[in-house]
């Protein structure tokens, strides 16, 4: 037991272990494991036929952090910074470094400028964002959604209910912002019309 | 071309796209057969890791045919059926030379504490992923093997992340004969390194969750005794009972960022986002294992903090081991175990959804219904 020298016992020995599990034991000895010794000098087990690669062309200057020394010479070009999210990007690359908390900050909160911009952009296509389809909410239907649910104990369900808010909760305020302004617009307007008996 | 496209957290589209061109002589362009939701993308999905750009398409699990070689390409011609691990990887720099393919130096430039990886942010290097027809594929003398004619497709993209993934969770815990190892997670990862741990010599294998389901896959598929951490009012003791309060030698995080089993750690870190993840798999791992022992971490977390809880790893002497897979050292050795008969990637896959209907298959994944453990995407042209 734990509080003497010995190690709790285990309830089937390895041969029955081997008899009972397929591949048992295959992997036993540390030098079958891929990934042991963890460092393994051989830089021709790759199929690298380079030293260094050659540089990819760049098309637009290339946000990088700046651990880096220069530019690494393969990148991707998924989506170039714009807007007010790649302004806020660019400064976080330039400026912070990865070990200090802004630099990942300022990245989360250019994510969500992008995302309420993009959604905002989206009304003027002849695509705009829509809630249903992209969120996929429709499988609650199709796929079980209650069944998936009642009767299990899922620590998940405490906090699923959140979800819908944080998917709809910038919409809500944002139309709630939008009412009070203009209402207070409507209202500022009466407000100065001169009254008739001055 | 038809690519899933992300709009925002929790919202994500099919859209057409231009088809990729060849950005660099050692690119490959690669049609898409089959690609996979990874339980990571759902860190995407739900707006978890910096700097994810509306617009970009995700997908780090996939399988194709080579549909074009950039000039410098030897080892791949048009028409050959590859599977492409998720790292992407220059195969020379510094890391690549020794192994470390997941820590290539030379193809993130956005971030020196993460290698690339296909479509999973720019914080991973802003490269398109393969929830579409085509995908770029860099380096590809480097990285895509040809898949073995005896392997299936589904197999085949089972090998890109999930099941090296778990296997390598097994290795970094360095496992020896008659180890009790503990689980925590019973999605894809969890499942495969329970499997693996059997094949290091384990003596006990564990496997914890809440979803039943997956506890009952986790018994069939990976002969492992389960516990629903739902069921206790503290699973780290009831690890304590069934040890004989010794904790077990090896504990495994396959769980990361979206934790359950604290409300205020999932929340603030998988809700509002000040974590970069919630770490209650891995303060359940360092709790829960023996002092001296050895908690390995595969499961994926973001880049900024997480309050874990370090003093009890520290006090107890535990070995932490993590990484992410450096996917292609393992398939040779992963190949032999599936032509033994020891492993069948594929036996964990649950749903097949087409391309077009992307947007339901993350929520069936996100909200796990319909008793999803891995789907896999078939592009329209598949």
């Amino acid at each position: 037991m734990t509080y003497t020298a010995e190690k709790p016992s285990l309830a089937e020995s390895s041969d029955q272990l081997r008899t009972r599990i397929p591949g048992w034991g295959v992997d036993l000895d540390p030098k079958d494991r891929p990934s042991v010794p963890r460092e393994r000098f051989d830089p021709d087990l790759s199929g690298a036929h380079w030293d260094f690669p050659e540089r990819q062309p760049e098309k637009w200057p290339r946000e990088r952090s700046n651990e880096h020394k220069f530019l690494t010479p393969v990148f991707g070009t998924s989506c170039p910074p714009k807007g007010v999210s790649g302004t806020m990007r660019k400064y976080a690359y330039k400026r912070f470094s990865e070990a200090r908390a802004a630099h990942w900050l300022i990245l989360v909160a250019a994510d969500r400028v992008d995302a309420f911009g993009s959604h905002m952009r989206s009304f003027a296509t002849p695509r705009p964002d829509n809630p249903i389809t992209e969120t996929g909410v429709r499988s609650e239907l199709s796929h079980h959604g209650i069944f998936s649910r009642v009767g299990k104990k899922r620590a998940d369900l405490v906090h699923q209910p959140l979800d819908p808010i944080i998917v709809a909760g910038p919409w809500i305020a944002a139309g709630g912002l939008a009412y009070v302004g203009v209402k207070r617009l409507l209202k500022g307007g009466r407000g100065s019309r001169p009254s008739v008996g001055a | 071309m038809q690519a899933m496209v992300y709009r925002g957290p929790y919202k994500i589209r099919v859209e057409e796209k231009d088809v990729p061109p060849i950005e660099h002589p050692n690119d490959a362009i690669v049609r898409v057969t089959l690609g996979a939701i990874c339980g990571s993308d759902l860190h995407l999905y739900h707006g978890m890791i910096p700097d994810t750009r509306v617009g970009m398409t995700f997908g780090h699990e996939f399988i194709g045919v080579v549909e074009e070689v950039g000039p410098s390409v030897q080892n791949l011609k048009r028409g050959d059926r590859v599977m492409v691990p998720f790292n992407i990887f220059c195969g020379s720099c510094f890391f690549c030379a020794r192994g470390l393919y997941s820590n290539c130096h030379n193809t993130n430039p956005n971030a020196t504490a993460v290698g690339a990886i296909y479509g999973y942010s720019h914080t991973c290097g802003g490269y398109d992923g393969g929830q579409s027809e085509f995908v770029r594929v860099p380096f590809a003398d480097v990285g895509p093997t040809i898949i073995p004619e005896w392997m299936d497709d589904e197999d085949a993209v089972m090998l890109t992340d999930a099941c090296p993934t778990g296997y390598f969770g097994a290795q970094l815990g360095d496992i020896v004969e008659g180890d009790v190892v503990v689980v925590f997670g019973a999605g894809p990862v969890g499942l495969f390194a329970a499997k693996s741990a059997w094949l290091m010599g384990a003596g006990r294998v564990i496997v914890i969750d809440h979803l039943e389901y997956r506890l009952e896959k986790a018994r069939t598929f990976a002969h492992a005794e389960t516990y629903n951490f739902t069921d206790y009012d503290d699973i780290v003791v009831h690890m304590k009972k069934i040890t004989e309060h010794l904790g077990a030698d090896v504990a495994i995080d396959a769980v990361g960022a979206e934790a359950d089993g604290n409300f205020l750690q999932h929340v603030t870190g998988a809700k509002l986002k000040l974590q970069g993840g919630s770490p209650v798999a891995l303060n359940w791992a360092i709790d829960s294992v023996r002092k001296g022992g050895t908690v390995s971490v595969v499961g994926a977390y973001g880049p900024i903090f997480s309050a874990v809880k370090f003093g009890d790893a520290v006090n107890k002497g535990l070995t932490l081991r993590m990484n992410q897979c450096p996917v292609k050292r393992q398939w040779p050795r992963l190949f032999e175990h599936m032509r033994n008969g020891y492993l069948k990637p594929s036996d964990i896959v649950t749903h097949r959804i087409p391309l077009e209907h992307i947007a339901d298959g993350y929520h069936i994944f996100s909200a796990k219904l319909d008793g999803c453990i891995k789907p896999l995407i078939v592009p329209n042209a598949a």
